[in-house]
């Protein structure tokens, strides 16, 4: 080295010419010192290469396990996978809600900068309407921060190629694959399915409520009322789960590993679909409700509830105009009528009370009543009046029913004690909850001492409103007053008689299928409980109900049936008269009596049994028995009605109460 | 007889190619190089595109360094000054008529071709500092320091206000380098340090909010993990997620599912460092090293001041250019837009580090030939 460098500086020296001898050290010095730059260089070099590789070293040794993690949480996300709803089908297999898979143009709103300015260009690829635009703005403020909310559902194969072609122009908007409900019959047995609508708040509270195997990541919709409520646990299934390894931009890329969704069981109901069009077709325009029920096994063959609506409505979340409607309606479509309208049952509730004096003695069935036409108690000059002026003359306990006296019922209710009869009647489903399948059910009011005492014991009520007063019993024994049924268990009570006292839980859901091992569970195969009666009383009460069919308040409506049956009419009063004489025509339709028939056919080996209540029909046998004629035509013979039930005009022989 | 002669002619042809190519920096290069193609074939998504692209780069960038090497550095000295004139001609005129691409004016019109004078001056700031210590070799004073102080100010204050801070910065750098090797007295370079970190409050004060932003990600990247962070934070993942021996070849999950922006330019390194792991990365500095001792060698064996400066000038920025790109990459410097010398996609740079090369080659290879 040290050679070479004087050589070199030699050479230059001695060659260079261009200094003089004076300055031959002077460049050996700069070279000197340009080395010992390049040195000290060459140090800091080496310094901060070393800095590096301690860097690197920190990286990918000390923290290579937190950065692998962060790689692969980065890499891997795991997508939950919607499990199939099972399918609902009627006693026949008719299937009544299914799940299908289609297509749906979704925005992440949080992702977009001017909303309508988006909708409006995808506007221009597919079909929009301002349907769609309305129900997407209820959506929108519903929603939470970075939900991804469908505007249109359902599109068309064409339109999914449309829009995938121009897919880059929208960053936040995306086509999905997601699961949706049909209900084919519409409108018909809504009430019974009820329908499934996207997941809130609420039900996110109840389904934390639920155990673990409750998951719901893959799904936005949920049963809300019906069966697809009740049953949601066993429609819903089991979530899969994909482990699917994403880009930055958050698309998979491929599949990594996956647990296939387990379907949701299969409901099979106890509806007959065709009987249940049949029932709904039989009430034409009349409001009101229809609850048939096999009395053999507790199977709900029909549950009627007018209006219904058409729960498809529902399942893409329904548009703001469409909910206003059915939410205002006067007609109450929403209103589940058998399950939670409470009515007083007028004289339905008399073969009951008339069964419960003969289990507890009170009654014999021959003991005879001369009717003076109206009732009286004692040391009070009101008239409880029946219906018939100057009565129906002697009455004993089948011509009561037959002719639905109310002053037969007057004095059962003064002879009985209200406490005993609200113990018989309890027996038989009245008061409290029949446990029908479908929740929201109401317990209706069968009065007694003591639920008078709870019902008025607010500060704002005196000692005298909690006490029972005889009258209070008077109007009971007619089924007004406090009394108010549902039209499940009148069902439920004239099935149990008919079905000689053995009582079964009634149920709309028959079986639930395991969808993917075909195994099957049956609901409710036992009976609940039996009628502390004897068969001969049964008889007795079960004739009488025959004759109010054969010649009774029910003839006209049965005449001329292929079968025998048994029934009884009722008209519940919505208004009270103040002794005033009731004109249906001057009182505004609303006020009007509500009309009850309860039936059961054929009448020695009954195969059904209806509670039937028609808003503000009048009188039963005008507007409620015709519907369970048409009913049990169909049922019972196959005959198909040419349209809704008649509404017989004008008065009828032996027409029946129109109490107090 | 033919046969012979055809021989002959290719012998001498290959001795005309290799003449001054200096072997071990060629060879060092050239691994680089290779190591580069392989992992750019990774970072592009395996296109065959981007490395052929790349190929022709080289081959252009190859030739320039030939040509270079065969220029004497005396010749190469005489350039100096009309390329250093020429690039703060084009860098006034890129202030004045030049293109806006990304909010930043760099470029420069010249009808067929656009064209960054920043990048001319990377070279022609050096040369022409080094040209003028030759120039007053044996009697250089402060004056010459103040006055190439003001030759290194002109061009960088014309490229920050592009803006363009990092180029602006590297310039300063070449700059710097030669005044350093030509023996600015360290009490100015202390004296300059000190000033720097006073003025730097002033600095920060004239930064693009851009700029400041990356600054004060580049100190905690987690407070904006999402916008000017997320470079860092991802490259910090896929080179810590490497671990030691890496994820093998095409197998880095950040990189092939694109969570590395910039991954076969500026961020091809991550790359490098989430495939390769430790032993690679350290490989790499090695070979960097190698480079950099080599031409190191080159400038303390050359033989004029010209040659040493300019020698000296280029291996430092070498140097640079890869300790700011893994740096950065790795987190420990802000991110400035500074490619990885012979591995990062783009042929301008290629060919500016293989001129760079060239001429560290015409100085090995003439440094006997200084008298004639």
């Amino acid at each position: 080295m040290a050679a070479r460098r004087l050589f070199s500086t030699r050479r230059r020296a001695s060659g260079g010419g261009a200094y003089g001898a004076a300055e031959l050290r002077n460049p050996e010095r700069e070279l000197a010192r340009f080395r010992t730059r390049l040195a000290v260089a060459f140090g800091v070099v080496l310094i901060a290469f070393a800095a590096l590789i301690g860097r690197f070293a920190y990286l990918q040794v000390a923290r290579h396990d937190h950065f692998r993690t962060l790689a692969e949480t980065n890499r891997i996300a795991i997508v939950p996978i919607a499990p199939n709803r099972g399918v609902i089908t009627d006693r026949n297999g008719v299937v009544l809600a299914q799940s299908f898979s289609a297509y749906t143009l979704e925005l992440q709103p949080s992702r977009l900068s001017d909303l309508d300015a988006t909708i409006d260009a995808l506007a221009g690829l597919v079909e929009i309407t301002p349907r769609d635009r309305k129900r997407f703005r209820k959506l929108f403020e519903e929603s939470k921060n970075f939900e991804s909310l469908p505007i249109r559902t359902r599109l068309s194969d064409e339109e999914v190629a449309r829009f995938a072609a121009n897919r880059y122009r929208f960053p936040g908007v995306e086509i999905k694959a997601r699961l949706f409900r049909s209900y084919p019959f519409g409108e018909v047995a809504s009430h019974v399915i009820g329908y499934i609508g996207r997941i809130t708040d609420r039900d996110l509270v109840r389904i934390a409520s639920w155990d673990e195997s409750a998951d719901y990541k893959g799904t936005d919709t949920i049963g809300k009322v019906g069966v697809e409520l009740t049953y949601e646990r066993e429609l819903h299934g089991t979530t899969g789960i994909e482990e699917v390894e994403v880009d930055a931009a958050g698309r998979a890329v491929r599949t990594l590993s996956r647990t296939p969704p387990v379907s949701g069981d299969n409901l099979r109901l106890s509806i007959d679909i065709n009987l249940q069009a049949a029932a709904e077709a039989a009430f034409g325009a009349r409001r009101g409700a229809l609850v048939a029920i096999e009395p053999a096994s507790g199977d709900v063959l029909a549950f009627v509830s007018k209006p219904g609506y058409d729960p498809n409505l529902f399942v893409e979340g329904i548009d703001p105009a469409s909910w206003q409607e059915l939410n205002e309606s006067p007609d109450k479509p929403l209103l589940n009528r058998p399950l939670r309208g409470a009515y007083p049952p007028g004289s339905t509730i008399k073969p009951f009370l008339a069964l419960g004096a003969l289990a507890s003695g009170r009654r014999t069935p021959t003991q005879a009543f001369a009717d003076p036409g109206y009732f009286q108690l004692a040391g009070s000059s009101h008239r409880f009046r029946d219906d018939k002026k100057g009565g129906h003359g002697i009455v004993d306990m089948t011509k009561a029913i037959v002719v639905s006296c109310d002053t037969y019922f007057y004095l059962l209710a003064n002879d009985t004690d209200v406490d005993d009869n609200w113990r018989f009647m309890s027996s038989l489903g009245f008061g409290h909850r029949t446990g029908i399948d479908i929740e929201g059910e109401l317990a209706g009011v069968l009065p007694s001492r003591e639920w008078k005492r709870q019902r008025f014991a607010g500060p704002q009520y005196r000692e005298e409103h909690r006490k029972w007063y005889l009258g209070d019993s008077i109007s009971a024994g007619i089924g007004q007053g406090y009394t108010a049924f549902t039209p499940v268990q009148l069902a439920h009570a004239i099935a149990t008689i008919a079905n000689d006292g053995v009582a079964f839980r009634p149920h709309l859901v028959q079986r639930i299928e395991d969808a993917r091992t075909r195994e099957v569970r049956l609901v409710e195969r036992e009976p609940a409980y039996t009628l502390a009666v004897k068969p001969g009383h049964l008889d007795v009460i079960r004739k009488a109900l025959v004759q109010v069919n054969r010649e009774g308040t029910g003839a006209t409506a049965f005449r001329g049936a292929a079968y025998a049956s048994g029934g009884k009419t009722g008209t519940a009063q919505v208004f009270s008269l103040k002794g005033e004489e009731y004109r249906a025509h001057k009182i505004d339709e609303r006020l009007r009596d509500h009309a009850w028939f309860i039936a059961y056919a054929p009448a020695d080996r009954p195969a059904i049994a209806v509670a039937v209540l028609v808003e503000n029909g009048g009188f039963g046998a005008k507007a409620a028995a015709p519907i369970a004629r048409q009913v049990f035509d169909y049922y019972l013979l196959g005959l198909k009605a040419a349209g809704p039930a008649p509404m017989f005009e004008g008065p009828l022989p032996d027409d029946e109460d129109a109490s107090d | 007889m033919a046969g012979f002669r055809n021989a002959d002619v290719v012998v001498r042809l290959w001795e005309v190619l290799v003449r001054r190519i200096d072997r071990p920096l060629f060879a060092i290069a050239m691994v680089i190089v290779g190591a580069g193609l392989v992992t750019l074939f990774s970072a592009a998504d395996q296109s065959a595109a981007r490395v052929t692209n790349q190929g022709v780069s080289l081959v252009v960038a190859l030739t320039a360094m030939w040509v270079i090497a065969n220029i004497p550095p005396q010749t190469l000295a005489r350039a100096a000054l009309p390329l250093y004139a020429a690039g703060v001609v084009m860098l006034v005129g890129v202030a004045l008529f030049g293109v806006v691409v990304n909010g930043s004016r760099r470029w420069l019109d010249l009808g067929l071709v656009r064209f960054q004078p920043s990048e001319l001056m990377k070279i022609a700031l050096p040369l022409m500092l080094a040209w003028y210590f030759q120039k007053r070799e044996g009697r250089i004073g402060w004056a010459d320091f103040v006055l190439a102080a003001v030759l290194i100010a002109v061009p960088a204050y014309l490229v920050k206000r592009q803006p363009d801070l990092g180029t602006s910065l590297l310039l300063s750098a070449s700059g710097f380098y030669v005044l350093f090797l030509a023996g600015l007295s360290w009490k100015l370079i202390v004296g300059l340090a000190a000033a720097g970190a006073a003025a730097g409050p002033f600095l920060w004060s004239q930064l693009h909010d851009y700029q400041r932003q990356r600054v004060l990600t580049f100190i905690d990247p987690s407070t904006d993990p999402l916008g000017a962070g997320y470079h860092t934070a991802q490259a910090s993942i896929a080179i810590g997620s490497g671990g030691v021996v890496g994820k093998g070849w095409l197998n880095g999950t950040q990189a092939h599912l694109d969570f590395l922006p910039e991954k076969h330019t500026d961020f091809i390194f991550a790359v490098f460092g989430e495939e390769f792991g430790l032993i690679g990365n350290v490989l790499l500095v090695v070979l960097y090293l190698a480079l950099i001792a080599r031409a190191m060698m080159i400038a303390s064996n050359a033989s004029t001041l010209f040659a040493r400066l300019i020698a000296g000038a280029v291996t430092l920025m070498l140097f640079t250019y890869a300790f700011v790109n893994m740096g950065m990459v790795s987190g420990i410097l802000p991110v400035v837009g500074v490619p990885l010398p012979f591995v990062s996609y783009g042929g301008t740079a290629m060919v500016s580090l293989f001129i760079g090369i060239g001429i560290l080659m015409s100085v090995q290879a003439h440094r006997k030939l200084v008298t004639t």
